[in-house]
């Protein structure tokens, strides 16, 4: 089967999210799409998947032209999708969410479990997936949850699978699975549209590569183009992937935490009795799966978490028990893993989003009345030097792009006399070039004799930021190993193992 | 878009499928923090844009004038001959219907049928008067929006308000200026100090303040009737009725025209209360922080902002804001004494008004001047026309649930979808 897109163009009012966009995949191939946050590479997909209407073009299954009025139209012509977040329904089980949709019934409606426990089993022993028919969803691990994706998608013979961003949520060992799976899908005669920014896996798997920008094609590359090449293609300018930084200079243990517990309001345990410390001029990584434990420790030290127990100690002065507001005035600067929910007000305009945490006292507040001038002045600095895209000060930020709004949330929390910083997820669904940009600006603080702490999802971030690398696993601490651990090593951690070596 | 070097596909004030957002993973509960349904219906009602206003005015005149034809025996009469006789159909609604808003705009602005200019202007000054206290309410209602509070506490808070200011009124001995200002403040503390009971429990204990503030209004209004009705607390000496003594002269709120006018202070008052909160939510550090947790209180939080001491000061201000439309009522408009229906439904009117100004201040002082020209045109149209009363109430009626349907007034004249926040 041959999966053809030809010149699809998909508007949305004045905006053209995909210009003119032809590419072909064919069975027994791997076809990546790869292209920056916001290229359009969904966009087009929906398209395929008959969840939008092309305005131009036309999509070809072996040489018929397709009009696809819903995804329903799509399955039934052979394309199954992987969404990036599962359309699964967490309390069914494996074989009802299989089913959902072409429920097989019997008399007067009863549904035919067991056919899809047989379809559950055969396509799982066909591809070695291991996924048990009566598993609740919900209980099941994040990768094997996207196996019952693939496995939903299979069951109603699709020849085309388009895989959306399907390694966001996964570890370093299930993306390795998923490259497995996608290799014997391939091998089994499947068509596969491949949708990711991450370079490292498109030239693991790739047979093809398409690169989009700004909804256009640019360019189509070999698996064998270099990262370098591939991120020129994507950012439309050469880019620097690896984070340029000199050795440490390493001042005195500035932060100090030690038997750090933290509990939600029902008791649960979220981190256990963490003891670790960064030293003036020293990032401290924080590696792990998402859940295990990073949001609770990064809001412990800001004061955000009602239920700590433990120390942490800056500078030697105690911030257990402080406020947000005591805390942050101590010098801490925090980057929160949510900009849209915890780091900015969507309404407020860059200006007014730039004076967020200091709108107590000088030098935006002064008896009590706003410093409009002195405000303003600082925003339209801190625009140029973060190189902030946006039309003026006055640009509500939920206009902005998420790189773009990280920034803003970055030159507010790098403004300020810093003692510590804190980044979670400093450029999750930040574009290429921003990422690089706040990357310099993490290093630059670091060098500033400031203790830094990042944590991240991306194994490619902290290796990139680290000079030390802590692996959390459900709240506890798997071990603290240098920069220069390799990714293996690493890997194993975030699954709790403690390779023989590490420090706790 | 904001980026013309790398635009998103994210063009969302342009309606039509929401396309694609290539977003890093979501925690599943993000959106519920962030933009819980709650949230984001309070946003969209109280900011929706000033178009939407007005149009809805417009709407609610429109379906207003049906309701007026059909109400009117003289066009219902010549409905009946519609096919025979045209003409008299036409005349008769066009009469019905200019007669109407004709006998409002009279009512409430200009008499064009008398000559005298003097009683000619008299309907704007009722209009302005009747405006004072919805606007101060208004402006109480709507500073709680901002802060993200659904103050539906107004009635509670005009109660208890206007119970203090009156029972100062009466039993404090001071000469003229001073019985008045001690009054007015009295109020203000009273009703704050009310709405901030709501205040201080949504802070400690997260309790909503729809609920607390509406069993409020109850607990207010029959607290006030049983001081009322009780020798040594409010009611006047040797009577049985729930009601005060009359309002001293020194305490009153001074006639601005002369005696010919009822208009009194209580409206300069209001317009000096539009000046201080527009700059209390625009200029001051504490307004700027009311909207950052009415808008996110997340990320105000993470911010080092105290959101429950932001919504306790914010109710507290609230209610002395709405404290002062009691003052305007007791102390002004009706000051033969306090009595339970003083509120004279201005703390839910004022819900209204505070939505169709779109909780700015400059709004509200608009939406305050209609709602007066309506409440005084009202009578006219009723005494004139004989159209009931309860028309014109349908009539502002309609607009709340215009303004409360954003999506409605939208779908109606194909205006384009507001942005996905």
């Amino acid at each position: 089967m041959q999966l053809a897109l030809r010149n699809v163009t998909k508007r949305f009012g004045s905006l053209v999210a995909n210009d003119r966009i032809s590419l072909t995949v064919d069975s027994g191939e791997i076809h990546c799409l790869l292209g920056e946050n916001g290229a359009g590479k969904s966009t087009l997909m929906n398209v395929l998947y008959g969840l939008y209407q092309a305005d131009e073009g036309e999509i070809v299954l072996d040489g018929e032209v397709q009009h696809f009025a819903g995804p329903g139209d799509a399955m039934a012509a052979g394309i199954g999708m992987v969404h990036q977040h599962f359309m699964l329904i967490p309390v069914f089980t494996v074989a009802e969410n299989v089913m959902l949709g072409h429920e097989e019934t019997g008399f007067a409606g009863s549904l035919d479990l067991e056919a899809a426990r047989a379809k559950v089993r055969e396509i799982s022993a066909r591809f070695g997936f291991h996924v048990d028919p009566d598993a609740v969803v919900e209980d099941l691990p994040v990768g094997v949850q996207q196996r019952v994706e693939i496995i939903k998608a299979l069951s109603r013979d699709a020849k085309v699978l388009v895989f959306d961003e399907p390694t966001a949520v996964l570890t370093p060992q299930e993306t390795d699975e998923l490259m497995q799976i996608m290799r014997q899908l391939r091998e089994s005669g499947t068509a596969i549209v491949f949708i990711t920014h991450k370079l490292r896996e498109v030239r693991e798997v790739a047979d093809r590569i398409t690169v989009i920008r700004l909804g256009k094609v640019v360019g189509e590359a070999e698996p064998t183009a270099s990262n370098a090449e591939l991120a020129a293609l994507m950012v439309g300018r050469p880019v620097e992937l690896t984070v340029r930084k000199d050795t440490p200079k390493l001042g005195d243990e500035a932060l100090v935490v030690s038997g750090l517990t933290v509990t939600d309001k029902d008791g649960l345990v979220h981190l256990n009795d963490l003891s670790f410390s960064i030293r003036a001029g020293e990032v401290l990584a924080v590696a792990g799966v998402q859940g295990n434990g990073q949001t609770e420790l990064t809001e412990a030290l800001v004061g955000l978490q009602d239920h700590v127990h433990g120390s942490i100690r800056l500078d030697g002065r105690e911030l257990v028990g402080r406020s947000v507001r005591q805390v942050l005035e101590a010098g801490v600067g925090f980057i929160p893993e949510d900009r849209q929910v915890d780091g900015l007000v969507g309404a407020f305009s860059i200006a007014e989003n730039l004076m967020l945490d200091r709108s107590f006292s000088a030098p935006f507040v002064r008896g009590g009345s706003l410093q409009l001038r002195e405000r303003d002045e600082f925003a339209r600095q801190k625009l140029a030097e973060y190189d902030v895209r946006a039309p003026g000060i006055t640009t509500p930020v939920e206009r902005l792009s998420g790189g773009n709004q990280q920034k803003v949330v970055v030159a507010r929390e790098l403004s300020r006399d810093l003692r510590l910083l804190v980044a979670a997820q400093p450029t999750r669904g930040v574009d290429v070039g921003s990422i690089e940009f706040i990357h310099q600006q993490i290093v630059a603080t670091r060098d500033a004799g400031v203790p830094v702490l990042v944590v991240s999802t991306e194994l490619d971030e902290v290796v990139a930021l680290a000079d030390r690398i802590m692996v959390l696993y459900r709240g506890r601490i798997v071990g603290i190993v240098p920069a220069d651990t390799p990714r293996e090593v690493l890997g194993l951690m975030m699954t709790g193992e403690r390779p023989a070596g590490a420090v706790a | 878009m904001s980026n013309p070097d790398n635009p998103q596909p994210a063009p969302e004030a342009q309606g039509s499928p929401p396309p694609e957002v290539e977003e890093a993973p979501h925690r599943p509960d993000e959106d519920d923090r962030a933009n819980g349904p709650w949230h984001h219906v309070l946003r969209s009602i109280t900011t929706g844009n000033a178009a939407v206003g007005v149009l809805s005015v417009f709407l609610a005149v429109l379906v207003g004038s049906v309701l007026i034809l059909a109400t009117n025996e003289e066009v219902r009469a010549s409905a009946q001959y519609l096919f025979a006789r045209p003409g008299d159909f036409f005349t008769a609604a066009w009469e019905a219907i200019s007669g109407a808003y004709g006998a409002l705009f009279r009512g409430s602005i200009y008499n064009t049928r008398v000559d005298d200019f003097q009683t000619a202007i008299r309907p704007l000054t009722e209009t302005l008067k009747f405006a004072g206290p919805l606007i101060a309410a208004g402006l109480g209602v709507g500073l709680a929006f901002r802060a993200g509070l659904f103050n539906i506490g107004g009635r509670g808070q005009m109660l208890i308000g206007g119970a203090f200011a009156g029972w100062v009124a009466i039993n404090a001995n001071l000469p003229f200026p001073l019985l008045l200002i001690v009054s007015i403040l009295a109020g203000m503390v009273a009703a704050g100090l009310w709405a901030g009971i709501a205040g201080v429990l949504k802070a400690r204990t997260g309790a909503h303040e729809v609920i607390v503030t509406i069993m409020l209004n109850y607990v207010g209004y029959y607290l006030v009737l049983y001081a009322l009705s009780t020798q040594g607390l409010l009611q006047a000496p040797n009577t049985i009725n729930p009601q005060s003594q009359p309002i001293p002269d020194e305490g009153q709120l001074p006639k601005l025209l002369g005696d010919r006018f009822n208009l009194h202070l209580g409206f300069v008052l209001a317009l000096v209360a539009v000046v201080v909160v527009w700059w209390l939510l625009n200029r001051s550090s504490l307004g700027y922080r009311f909207r950052a947790v009415g808008e996110n209180p997340h990320a105000a939080r993470t911010a080092g902002i105290n959101v429950g001491r932001t919504y306790v000061l914010a109710m507290l201000i609230a209610g002395s804001l709405v404290g002062l439309a009691a003052g305007n009522q007791v102390l002004g408009t009706v000051t033969s004494g306090v009595n339970s229906g003083l509120d004279a439904g201005i703390g839910f009117d004022a819900i209204t008004v505070a939505l169709l100004g779109r909780s700015s201040p400059l709004g509200i002082l608009g939406a305050g001047l209609l709602f007066g020209a309506f409440k005084a045109g009202g009578f006219s149209m009723q005494a004139s026309q004989g159209i009931p009363v309860d028309i014109v109430l349908v009539i502002q009626s309609l607009i709340v649930l215009f303004i409360a349907a954003p999506p409605l007034v939208r779908a109606i004249f194909r205006l384009p979808a507001k942005e996905a926040s």
